[in-house]
């Protein structure tokens, strides 16, 4: 035991200092409210946070040195493990950069996908948010009724996929693969019961004086201070600035969907928590208008080199043959450049600067994680609040730490 | 859409023709290098009078050990007024890896900067807290360069 004590690395001392009127308090790794394994230093004063200094990298993977030891398509799989939550959005803004180096050309019918997909995945990633927010709070039920909602979500992925957590549905050039026979009939069964649903949430919530005076007020941060620090999306909208990269930056074809942006001038967890409801509804305009505009066609560019051939193809043609083999064993060439692509995820900007030398396997990725920037705001936003504020605030930041560390 | 983004290259240009050392131009991004000694300047003017008033992205880039410069760093550049974005890249040697740091302009800077010196050893001058961020205190190296081998020199203890 005393061994162990004499190894304990000099940043974790401060613990160890007699207490006069402040005294520090080592929140995490393993703390249930921080969302993963967050840990954070608070030195107290009394109840009252005097500072707080984020410490991570307990998840820390080394994802972006692995890119550069993969081929592109292989680089898809990694990205699924990044934010655990949105791994469409994820693997979107990997296969998009690709593209924008190959300047390839997507389908119709793989847009709208796109579209479908990332948006059901933003509603499953908010629903995640607002039950541990919630749960973090002291509302159980919460947790149950949203995670219901979810696993629909899931299982609609699941089933266009494959895979729960880490789809890796979209390839460079399109798709995996067309959506499944009676695919459509599922969403739109889901799309009906959702209002109902959020209606439920917004009763047991909304209208709760325990949450109202637990988030109003509390984690404020202006709108300077916000674009000061680099925050984005909801975080952002929170504190009056109407940017959403769907709108300002298309991509997908999101410039010809027809939806509002929310926008909330407090710049509270209450003012968070108000955008991200209301973008739940956003989503589920765009799903219902993405829905309407599927039609049939291809879900893979015409890029033999890049995409893998169908299957059957392989069977008939020997040029559908050879192009599976070097796809597969060796990969496609990128031309040199470097492009970075960023698309609002459900967390905010998500943005990835891609390298390439001209070879199959990437220079250079990396990842601009929204939860990495929002998180490093935690310490303007905490000071000065309670400890029991703190975990509000994190729970509205709706960081997940697998982005952050990489 | 890249005119506007060259014509706020020309007024950089204009006022300091040492600001800009080249200018490209790739899949519809605009990218300037910059010299390291005037990259705060060169922020500064285009926070205060071009409206990038946010620091999208902060990342390294290893060229590879027999490369010289060895070094970028990538500052990705976007406004919240006209939705544009512009790319700094400044190149830095192996034997002088140091850049002024940018977290008197952005905030948001300090976590990148920590970030690119965990991953790539780059010195970001002025810093108020240059410390490794994703890797433990004493790791030895820096990861993400390229002579660094991808599973390490040996295995990793917390001892």
């Amino acid at each position: 035991m005393s061994v162990a004590v004499e190894n304990i690395p000099g940043q974790f001392e401060l613990a160890d200092q007699p207490l006069d009127s402040e005294m520090t308090l080592s929140m995490g790794p393993q703390h249930p409210s921080t969302h993963g394994v967050l840990r954070l230093d608070l030195r107290l004063d009394g109840e009252l946070v005097v500072k707080a200094i984020p410490d991570i990298g307990y998840l820390h993977t080394g994802m972006e040195k692995l890119f550069e030891y993969k081929k592109y398509q292989q680089g898809i799989v990694i990205t699924d493990r990044m934010d655990y939550l949105n791994p469409l959005g994820n693997n979107l803004v990997y296969v998009m950069a690709a593209e924008k180096l190959l300047n390839l050309e997507i389908p119709e019918r793989a847009q709208v996908i796109r579209v479908l997909m990332c948006e059901l995945q933003r509603i499953a990633s908010h629903m995640v948010w607002l039950g541990t927010s919630a749960l973090d709070l002291g509302a159980m039920s919460v947790f149950f009724f949203c995670f219901r909602q979810r696993e629909k979500i899931m299982n609609l992925i699941e089933a266009a996929s494959g895979g729960r957590m880490t789809p890796s549905y979209f390839r460079i050039g399109g798709l995996m693969m067309d959506l499944p026979a009676g695919f459509e009939r599922r969403v739109k069964q889901f799309m009906e019961d959702f209002p109902e649903a959020l209606d439920t949430f917004e009763t047991l919530v909304t209208g709760n004086t325990i949450w109202q005076s637990r988030t109003q007020g509390v984690g404020v941060i202006d709108k300077e201070e916000a674009i000061n620090w680099g925050l984005t999306g909801p975080c952002l909208r929170g504190s009056g600035v109407g940017l959403d990269l769907r709108r300002h930056n298309p991509y997908c074809g999101y410039e010809t969907y027809d939806f509002d942006i929310p926008v909330e001038t407090d710049g509270d967890c209450w003012a968070r928590f108000r955008v991200r409801m209301r973008e739940l509804n956003e989503s589920h305009k765009i799903v219902r208008q993405a829905l309407e505009r599927l039609k049939p066609g291809p879900t893979k560019a015409d890029a033999p080199k890049v995409v893998l051939p169908d299957r059957d193809d392989m069977r008939k043609h020997m040029d559908s043959l050879i192009h599976h083999f070097l796809i597969v064993a060796e990969g496609f060439n990128v031309p040199e450049g470097e492009v970075y692509m960023p698309i609002e995820a459900s967390k905010g900007e998500l943005g990835v600067y891609m390298k390439s030398n001209g070879g199959p396997k990437p220079d250079r990725v990396h990842f601009r994680g929204p939860s990495f920037v929002n998180l490093a705001a935690l310490p303007v936003m905490s000071e000065g609040e309670m400890v029991a504020d703190v975990v509000a605030i994190i729970g509205s930041l709706d960081i997940v730490l697998g982005e952050i560390d990489r | 859409m890249t005119e506007k983004l060259h014509e706020f290259v020309g007024k950089l240009k204009e006022e300091n023709a040492a600001w800009v050392s080249d200018v490209k131009e790739a899949f519809g991004e605009v990218t300037i290098n910059v010299p390291a000694e005037w990259v705060v300047d060169v922020c500064w003017a285009l926070k205060t009078q071009h409206g990038f008033d946010m620091l999208a992205d902060l990342c390294g880039a290893d060229r590879g050990p027999e490369e010289d410069p060895r070094f970028e760093v990538n500052y990705h550049l976007f406004s919240t007024e006209h939705y544009n974005r512009l790319r700094l890249k400044v190149l830095l040697s192996e034997d002088k890896p140091n850049v002024p740091t940018l977290t008197t302009i952005w905030k948001t800077a300090d976590w990148h900067e920590r970030e690119t010196y965990d991953l790539f050893g780059v010195i970001f001058d002025g810093h108020p807290d240059l410390r490794r961020i994703l890797l433990p205190s004493d790791f030895d190296g820096h990861a993400l360069r390229k002579d660094y081998p991808l599973r390490g020199y040996e295995p990793y203890s917390m001892n």
